[in-house]
């Protein structure tokens, strides 16, 4: 067998662990705790498009199977209940079904949370970090909505733009398309195929104010003429490397934003998940008002070493491992 | 015929698209962030051999494609059909012009072809990347020439034509790289 050797070259994996300890450094400057939190947990997440691998930890053949985490970001937001302050960690995180030049199911994630922050703060810090980290400087920042505008020619906020207009574009922008695509998987389809690879010259790109329906755990909030979710992505050079939220700390709003998920999942046929009742546990005795955004770091050293592939960042690949 | 998932898709999968069978090429997974994931798959028609780009939700499915691939050798044509047979069964196959398309000007009898079977029957032929054929006509070549590096036209017992150095003459056999129909040198003898 000559895949014993690793994925990634030595430089590589020497620069991983110099890209580590400027994290650590990083966050030690600003005063934020590193935390360590359970990678195998009881409940999961229940958002639609994620898939979570599922593990028997049974020793007596009665307890129920438990999750590999998809992010720390349930166990986190229940240190900051605790009163943990600002905490960042960094972790593997596991994704099934996600593999290819950007993905592999088994990553490593920098998740960080500020306490008495909102999302536009977050991402200048965001910034900061990836400035220091990749030695660039400058950075935009634009709304789901403007890019739509630029790119696609339109406007998300006209009554008259729906989920049958958005498949026109996509027909006539990108040819065949899959059938049965709703609202968001439109959207999707267009911010993939379309804007991605138009942003893809134009450096460091922060994309904020999602589209309600994309809220996932941000808050949403009011702008001029809509409301929007208080959320961003960064991209660098086309490569999503970050997502961000205003955290949704009202625990009503959490419960039925868990149960819309499990209702999507249902039509899709996809396993309903329980609630993660002790993160509502949490919420309800109160989350503070913070911030937080998870960061792939194995996109991000690719980026630093200017490799294509997450597998050339990797020790060894998912092929590999 | 089994279902195939995205995530199983990898290069040379046979898959039913448009009802047509295809071989995948190239496979890859996008995701914009948390939203829905896809894949942008590009296959090879293996009717028309055009190449096909399309993207799938992920976790899509398509039915598997009855294809195989076989080698088998070339033994005769009625005019309508090309026939070939599995050396180990000495089972036989007709296939149609429109499977032997191409490879027509390649085909001598007892050599070796790999036949692609869709539902049993030949879909394409591929021929040898290297073939030895006989040159049936050529114009006298001229002594004294080898050096000059000139060419001249050659018609093999297929019925090919192919461009030879000076030298070459009539009732030789040469070898003949299929891919490009360029002439490569004379036979090893044997």
């Amino acid at each position: 067998m000559s895949d014993w050797r690793p994925s990634a070259s030595l430089d590589t994996i020497a620069a991983r662990a110099k890209l580590l300890h400027q994290l650590r450094d990083f966050f030690a400057a600003r005063n934020v705790m590193e935390v360590e939190t359970p990678l195998l947990a009881q409940a999961t997440v229940t958002d639609p498009n994620l898939e979570v691998f599922s593990v028997s930890t049974d020793v007596v053949g009665t307890s129920p199977n438990r999750f590999l985490q998809t992010s720390p970001e349930f166990a986190m937001k229940r240190l900051l209940a605790a009163g943990s302050g600002d905490i960042f960690q960094i972790s593997k995180a596991f994704r099934k079904e996600e593999s290819g030049r950007h993905h592999n199911p088994e990553f490593s994630l920098l998740e960080w949370y500020r306490v008495d922050w909102d999302h536009r703060m977050l991402m200048r810090e965001v910034a900061e970090l990836i400035g220091e980290m990749l030695g660039r400087a400058g950075w935009q920042v634009w709304t789901y909505r403007a890019l739509f505008q630029e790119h696609l020619s339109i406007d998300l906020f006209d009554p008259g733009i729906g989920r049958l207009q958005l498949l026109d574009v996509a027909r006539q922008r990108i040819g065949d398309i899959p059938p049965d695509l709703d609202y968001d998987a439109a959207l999707a389809l267009l911010m993939s195929h379309c804007i991605e690879p138009a942003i893809s010259d134009w450096g460091i790109v922060f994309v904020t104010e999602f589209p309600v329906s994309q809220a996932a755990l941000a808050r949403t909030m009011a702008v001029d003429r809509g409301a929007v979710a208080a959320r961003f992505e960064c991209y660098i050079d086309g490569c999503e490397v970050a997502n961000g939220y205003w955290e949704q700390c009202d625990v009503a709003g959490l419960t039925a934003q868990f149960s819309a998920d499990n209702e999507q999942r249902q039509q899709r046929g996809l396993p309903m998940r329980e609630l993660d009742q002790r993160l509502l546990a949490a919420q309800a005795e109160g989350l503070p008002d913070c911030a937080g955004v998870a960061l792939g770091v194995d996109r991000l050293l690719a980026l630093q070493v200017g490799v294509s592939s997450l597998a050339e960042t990797l020790s060894f690949d998912w092929h590999r491992a | 015929m089994a279902n195939f998932s995205t995530n199983e898709f990898k290069s040379g999968l046979k898959v039913m698209l448009d009802g047509d069978p295809c071989s995948i090429l190239e496979n890859e997974f996008v995701k914009p962030g948390k939203g829905q994931a896809f894949n942008r798959v590009k296959m090879r028609n293996l009717k028309s051999g055009r190449v096909w780009e399309r993207t799938f939700k992920s976790g899509d499915s398509l039915e598997g494609a009855d294809v195989m691939d076989m080698t088998l050798e070339y033994s005769y044509t009625d005019g309508e059909f090309w026939y070939f047979m599995d050396p180990a069964s000495y089972e036989q196959f007709g296939a149609d012009r429109d499977a032997v398309a191409e490879t027509e000007k390649w085909l001598k009898e007892q050599e070796q072809y790999e036949v692609t079977l869709y539902n049993g029957a030949p879909l394409a032929v591929t021929p040898p990347n290297f073939i030895e054929l006989v040159i049936t006509e050529t114009d006298p070549g001229l002594k004294g020439d080898t050096a000059q590096g000139g060419s001249k036209p050659a018609t093999l017992s297929t019925g090919a034509v192919v461009r030879v150095p000076l030298f070459i003459t009539e009732g030789e056999v040469i070898r003949i790289d299929t891919r490009s129909g360029e002439y490569v040198s004379r036979a090893s003898k044997s």
